[in-house]
């Protein structure tokens, strides 16, 4: 079971928040983020990532493909 | 490694008058490694003056906020502002951010677009019916982000005059003594309490109200003090800043007037204007808010120790000419507007995306209607405070 990150690089603007909560999920790669790895092991603290995006840049979704994160 | 000139400098360096920035930083960026800096409190730091390098400290996990409420964090006041959502680190800071991030990002703030051009087309309205000259800070300025806010948090703007004596006590590095600071700060906080218990027996469609539910529904997520400080935070520096930052931008705009009238005849490059302005202008009288190392790291050639702090000098940052070639031309057509002005990392501004539309709307809204706008008189500065600008501003049109 693992999840799947995906950073919109057209939408974000390059805060660092993802990057500075969880450096092992997000990185900057020049003006952008990027995940580091696209599927990650299920946690709620990738939600609340997803959450604290000021651009809502970052989509998180389940096996299933359903979009999980960011929460509404 | 580069050896670091070790002298101690005392800091800030520069004028709380006036928006120069002191030619020490610029000396600074082309001498390898950091500054030694000694500021009116706390224990020495270190100070990272190019973009890189202060990019690079507020933006990784190795530094921490958290870590100065153990130290002697340098700053410039003699008062010690416990707890608060700036002193937190991962995954704590996580925990509150995520509660207030919705209310403010790009997609939800926009929708607030109308309103607050309402806003500010009705304050000019009102400065025509005043006719000139009017102090553009008290007429515009601030009652624009103070009603903004207000609304938004859900405190009452009836209030205004209340918090404006505690938010500017807690923002000057004047001569108040701690115990002064802490009794202001106790009123602000008495204040704001009373509105949450107001709020909760009386909910309404705003974030305080939100705050309180999310409370509700789980008490371990947000407790009542934390509540009380996120809603004193967004009221600080949901306002301060904004309304610094306008009478900011029209000064430096009105002193190049082809760059004013440039906006009015080409209203669309106001969001670039307010991108290249907030590089430009630097806010902070100094940088402010040390990160301390959890570990050794090297920073700009100088290996930082686990434990010692370093501060990131955001005004200086923007100024780097390796980043932003011709630094200290204001120009809307820079390619790189990537500036450091909300900051960077996890503290990345909350409010980033609600300062930018208000300060888009305040532009459009005074170069549009006033495109004669000019100062009537020279602006008289704020002093001692930590975010410089005209405390008034006398213009006419
Ligand atoms: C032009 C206006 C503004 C400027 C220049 C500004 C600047 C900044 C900067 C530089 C930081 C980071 C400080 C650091 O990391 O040391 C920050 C943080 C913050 N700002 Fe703003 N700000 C502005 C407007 C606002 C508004 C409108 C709000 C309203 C919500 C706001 C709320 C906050 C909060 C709550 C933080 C702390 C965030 C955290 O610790 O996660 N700011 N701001
Ligand atoms: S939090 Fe969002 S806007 Fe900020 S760097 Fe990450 S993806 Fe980009």
């Amino acid at each position: 079971m693992s999840w799947t990150v995906r950073v919109d690089a057209t939408a974000c603007m390059g805060s660092g928040v993802c990057a500075g909560s969880r450096p092992d999920v997000f990185r900057l790669a020049g003006r952008h983020s990027e995940a580091v790895r696209a599927a990650v092991p299920p946690d709620d603290a990738v939600l609340d990532v997803a959450d604290t995006c000021p651009a809502s840049a970052i989509t998180v979704t389940d096996e299933t493909g359903a979009e999980i994160g960011p929460r509404p | 490694m580069t050896a670091a000139d070790e002298r101690l400098r005392r800091y800030p360096f520069n004028l709380s008058e006036g928006l120069e920035i002191d030619p020490a930083y610029a000396e600074a960026r082309s001498a390898p490694g950091l500054l030694r800096v000694q500021l009116p409190f706390g224990e020495p730091a270190w100070l990272a003056t190019r973009y890189e390098d202060a990019r690079f400290v507020l933006g990784d996990r190795r530094f921490s906020r958290a870590m100065a409420a153990e130290r002697d964090e340098p700053r410039n006041q003699p008062y010690r502002r416990p707890g608060g959502i700036l002193s937190m680190d991962p995954p704590d800071h996580t925990r509150l951010r995520v509660l207030v991030a919705g209310a403010f990002t790009v997609r939800r703030v926009e929708k607030l677009r109308p309103w607050v051009r309402e806003i500010a087309n009705r304050l000019i309205d009102d400065m025509f019916t005043a006719g000139p000259p009017v102090d553009l800070v008290e007429a515009f300025a601030l009652p624009l982000p103070v009603q903004v806010i207000c609304e938004l948090l859900g405190v009452p703007v009836a209030d205004r005059s209340r918090f404006r004596v505690w938010s500017d006590a807690l923002l000057s590095t004047s001569s108040l003594t701690a115990a002064e600071f802490a009794r202001v700060d106790g009123e602000l906080r008495a204040y704001m309490a009373d509105l949450v218990v107001a709020r909760r027996a009386e909910p309404a469609e705003d974030l305080m109200s939100a705050l309180i539910a999310a409370r509700a529904e789980d008490g371990d997520r947000l407790s009542e003090a934390e509540l009380i400080d996120l809603c004193i935070a967004v009221l600080v520096a949901g306002h301060e800043t904004t309304a610094t930052q306008i009478p900011n931008f029209a000064h430096v705009l009105l002193a190049r007037p082809t760059l004013y009238r440039g906006l009015h005849d080409e209203p669309d490059r106001v969001p670039a204007a307010v991108e290249e302005l907030m590089r430009f202008v630097p806010l902070g009288a100094g940088a402010g808010f040390a990160r301390y190392a959890t570990e050794d790291v090297e920073v700009g050639g100088v290996l930082v120790r686990a434990g010692e702090p370093v501060m990131a000098a955001i005004g200086s940052a923007n100024r780097d000419e390796s980043r932003f070639p011709d630094a200290a031309q204001v120009r809307f057509d820079r390619p790189d507007t990537a500036h450091l002005g909300f900051g960077h990392g996890v503290h990345h501004c909350l409010g980033a995306p609600l300062a930018r539309l208000e300060l888009q709307e305040a532009l459009l809204a005074l170069t549009s209607r006033l495109p004669g706008l000019r100062e009537a008189g020279e602006p008289v500065w704020k002093t001692q405070m930590i975010v410089r600008g005209p405390r008034h501003m006398p213009v006419a049109w």
